[in-house]
């Protein structure tokens, strides 16, 4: 017993008991216990749906736990709000940042945690602060830029700045690595091990295995809301993680035959994207992909491959020759637009499901007409068939194991696998001659990873032909059949992925061009 | 809208909370300047439906606000702040006197039909303009609403006083009276019909009450909007590029088409207002038929959710207001006409701006409140084969 009463170890940054949540009928959170020890990196992996976000939530102080009580440092505390759980020293990196787009950075930190009613002398503090924590944990980031003007991973600096200028000791990241390119996870995963080692105290979600075996010293597991084991990640391996994690043996690696391209489906020549403010996005594109291959674009984000997709999928305009079976596709002009893009047997997966794929307040059999719903099968006349949808949506969401199966909840309270199960199944089963796919698994759990990449290759060996974009690099080894690397706006080169590795990919894709391809 | 509430308290009881609040406050207000609120209440609600007159005057207003405010309500479901449905209401007057005025239809139903296809074109034609200039050249369609009010209204003067001006109607500018066999059935007409006799009053009397078969036309309009909202094509592309125009645009739903769609249909809806006050009373068109039912609109869209339900109600309460509060006026000098504006202001200000101070609390119990059910999807199927659950200290 410790003096701090309630029997709590104040060894223990954080300890949960019995902490329950239900929203309606699902039951997100089941007498969740965990214990976390101060000054280690705690990692928590689970299946999408798992209730992960919902129990940083709770400890946040976003949703009140239906029952259980939250310990911090071996004292039990209220969380309300998350004013509260700011004063119990946590504080929360989310996944789409919360920053103030055009304050500067020293804006936001001290945004809501302003000294008195005069900006100034906290402004004179906060910028003191600033730099000492910037050269204590590598933190580069200029005080006075402004945020819209830096990047993913610097605004995720601004965060954690932002957290420990509030005196935080326990930082939650709720998949922080999602947006991030590799260097910058790496940068990321360097400051979080020097919190670590200055004592603080760091919980970390993810979906890559590869991240927990790197970075934590004991891993949680939770499965459709109960946690389910906890262990030291020195005594684990991936292969065992995955298996507590979706309950059955997962591949971790992609089965696939080797492809048999047949005649052209996609031809793209020449292609130029010039954006709003002039700066030209894509410089001539060169594109082929045929019958039964998977064509994968690498490159770090941001090099042109959202606009290869969206002119693609017909709602940016560019310039250049693009053929569809030998047909070709009109760039410009009224007929030029996405619904058109679907009529000649193009499908889209698009990379941000939650802005573009999604219509989040709408229901999931809404949503799984979405972009078809002037079908035939969906709408006669003026008239959509709502009976049709919801029947058609029952079907995907039982085919593709989306959960719960429950076609008249809004796209927005599925996680986040779970909705990109919903726009795979619409697009899939589409039966497209063209499949274009940007990140399929961002923030996808392993189960479904395995179920989406076996669903990509099941549709390549049925002929159809692929373009994967992805800033995996694993992903796109495993599962292109030719890789082509983006940079700049061009294509640096391509290569077979038996012939070539990662470094060599990773060169190209930081722009030092390879032999020529 | 959020999932923390369920559909009633979000458009029930929600409203009903920020009403009463509105009304406490006017009750403080009325207590300020040394009149007793609880007597001013029970006018005001006597005024508006304690009497067939009061009814009848009190739907009349309704029926102008449930178009205005159902021509908003589309506006906003595609993301659309259209102010001007003053100006449109008004350009839909001007639809109407030019519909009745040049023909001599031989029966109210033909009139009535020529009427309203007048009404609606010229309503929506008004909002087409502020519609095109956001489509094709990111005008701020607040702003060019809000212009083309007052277009609208100098348009009005010079055309009631230049153009369409009747010799001899006493130098207000307004037309000549329409033809008898335009004017539409009122309420007088049904008592007449049906034999009742009138009570005649000092300030009213349902035989002279300004209700007419537009009243029913405002209700058919109600379900066609929510049909064309929620039962068609075009309405899901409505809601959906309201909702979220990267994804209307990646679902190859056409912006402008869209803008246009939702402005016109918003402008013809705001446009039939004049059938009630133009057709359905004035019987020739003044020079301010629309008499603020425009902003009332955008209250009553708000309060009511953008839902046609809501909106009649809402449309309903405002309709009281209007007719209950010209009843208080007129027995209780202390309460004028400002004050009934200011009582007016402070509902709109409840429902309308203040509504999160209401919303967010509830939200909060109604989240504490919700216990987990036994019904369970997500571990329906936990039997299979859990790996041994393994608890190691850390
Ligand atoms: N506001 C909400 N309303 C209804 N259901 C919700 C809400 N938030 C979450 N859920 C449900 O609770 C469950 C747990 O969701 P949560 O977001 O915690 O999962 P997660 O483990 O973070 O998943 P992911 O890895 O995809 O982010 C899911 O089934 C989800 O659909
Ligand atoms: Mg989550």
């Amino acid at each position: 017993m410790s003096p701090a009463g309630n029997g709590g170890d104040a060894a223990l940054a954080i300890e949960l008991r019995g902490i329950s949540k239900a929203f309606g009928p699902v039951q997100a959170n089941r007498d969740i216990s965990i214990q976390v020890r101060r000054g280690t990196i705690h990692g928590i992996i689970g299946e999408n749906g798992a209730g992960k976000s919902t129990l940083m939530s709770i400890l946040y102080g976003f949703y009140r736990a239906d029952a259980g009580e939250i310990l911090i440092g071996g004292r039990r505390v209220e969380i309300p709000d998350s004013q509260a759980a700011i004063r119990a020293g946590i504080g929360m990196v989310f996944q789409h940042f919360k920053l103030v787009e055009n304050f500067t950075v020293l804006e936001n930190v001290v945004l809501g945690a302003e000294d008195g009613r005069l900006l100034k002398p906290s402004l004179a503090k906060a910028r003191r602060l600033l730099k000492q924590l910037a050269d204590d944990y590598e933190m580069d980031v200029d005080p006075e830029a402004v945020i819209e003007d830096l990047g993913v991973g610097q605004q995720q600096r601004v965060e954690i700045l932002k957290a420990l200028y509030r005196e935080a000791d326990i930082l939650i990241l709720d998949e922080p690595t999602g947006v991030l390119t590799p260097a910058e996870a790496d940068h990321l995963f360097r400051i979080l091990r020097g919190l670590r080692d200055e004592g603080k105290t760091i919980i970390l979600i993810t979906h890559k295995l590869r991240e927990i075996m790197e970075i934590t010293d004991t891993v949680s597991v939770m499965r459709r809301g109960e946690m389910t084991a906890t262990v030291r990640t020195a005594e684990t391996s991936p292969e065992e993680l995955a298996e507590l994690m979706v309950g059955r043996k997962v591949l971790l690696r992609v089965d696939k035959a080797p492809a048999t391209p047949r005649d052209v489906v996609l031809e793209v020549r020449n292609l130029r994207v010039v954006d709003e403010q002039k700066v030209e996005r894509l410089r001539g594109i060169d594109l082929t992909i045929r019958r039964g291959e998977i064509l994968g674009i690498a490159g770090v984000s941001g090099n042109g491959q959202s606009e290869l997709l969206e002119v693609l999928g017909g709602y940016a305009n560019g310039t250049g020759t693009i053929r569809m079976n030998g047909r070709e596709i009109d760039l410009t002009g009224s007929a030029s637009n996405a619904r058109t893009r679907r009529a000649r047997g193009i499908a889209h997966v698009p990379e941000d499901r939650q802005r573009e794929g999604l219509v989040m307040d709408y229901s999931a059999w809404e949503n799984v007409a979405f972009g078809y719903h002037s079908d035939p099968r969906f709408s006669s006349g003026l008239f959509m068939d709502h009976a049709a949808m919801r029947a058609d949506c029952d079907d995907k969401m039982h085919r593709f194991d989306v959960r719960p199966p429950d076609p008249t909840l809004a796209a927005k309270n599925f996680s986040g696998g779970n909705q990109q199960k919903i726009v795979l199944a619409r697009e899939i089963e589409r039966n497209p001659d063209l499949l274009m796919i940007g990140q399929p698994t961002r923030g996808v759990d392993i189960g479904a990873i395995e179920f989406i990449h076996e669903q990509i290759v099941a549709l390549r060996d049925q002929g159809k032909a692929i373009l994967l974009v992805s800033v995996e690099l694993d992903e796109i080894m495993a599962l292109s059949d030719r890789i082509a690397v983006m940079f700049d706006g061009r294509i640096m080169g391509e290569r077979l992925p038996d012939e070539t590795d990662q470094r060599e990919l990773g060169l190209l894709m930081a722009g030092m061009a390879g032999e020529a391809a | 809208m959020n999932d923390a509430l369920p559909k009633w308290a979000d458009i029930a009881l929600i409203p009903l909370l920020n009403l009463t609040l509105a009304l406490i406050v006017s009750g403080l207000v009325v207590l300020f300047i040394g009149e007793d609120p609880f007597e001013v209440l029970s006018l005001l609600v006597e005024g508006a439906v304690g009497s067939a007159d009061g009814w009848s005057y009190t739907l009349y207003y309704a029926t102008n606000f449930i178009f205005t405010g159902l021509g908003v309500a589309v506006a906003f479901h595609a993301r659309l702040f259209n102010i001007g449905g003053e100006g449109q209401a008004m350009l839909g007057g001007l639809g109407v006197a030019l519909a009745l005025l040049y023909v001599p239809w031989p029966h109210w139903s033909l009139a009535l039909l020529a009427a309203v296809a007048g009404a609606a074109l010229f309503g929506a034609a008004w909002a087409a303009i502020p519609a095109w200039l956001q489509a094709r050249r990111g005008s701020h369609i607040v702003i060019t609403t809000i212009m083309f009010n007052f277009i609208a209204s100098a348009l009005m003067v010079y055309l009631l006083s230049r153009v369409l001006l009747v010799p001899g109607a006493g130098g207000s500018p307004e037309t000549a009276r329409f033809a008898a066999e335009a004017n539409l059935p009122g309420i007088g007409d049904l008592y007449a019909l049906l034999g009742w006799g009138c009570v005649e009053r000092p300030i009213a009397s349902v035989c002279r009450a300004p209700l007419n078969i537009a009243f029913l036309l405002a209700l058919l309009a109600s379900v066609g909007v929510w049909a064309l909202l929620w039962r068609t094509r075009l309405g899901y592309e409505i809601r959906a590029f309201g909702h979220s125009e990267p994804a209307a645009l990646y679902a190859g739903i056409s912006p402008t088409r869209i803008i246009m769609m939702a402005m016109l249909i918003s402008g013809g809806l705001c446009g039939l207002m004049a059938i009630n006050a133009v057709m359905g009373e004035a019987e020739r068109l003044v020079i301010d038929p629309v008499q603020g039912a425009g902003f009332v609109g955008i209250a009553v869209a708000l309060m009511g959710r953008s839902h046609p339900i809501g909106i009649c109600l809402a449309a309903l309460l405002f309709g009281m207001l209007y007719q209950g509060g010209g009843y208080v006026e007129f027995d209780i000098p202390a309460i004028s006409r400002e004050m009934i504006l200011v009582i007016q202001a402070l509902v709109i200000l409840f429902t309308g701006a203040l509504d999160n101070m209401v919303r967010v609390p509830m939200e909060a119990l109604f989240l504490t409140r919700r216990r987990p059910e036994p019904a369970l999807p997500l571990t329906a199927t936990r039997s299979d084969g859990d790996p041994k659950d393994r608890q190691v200290e850390p």
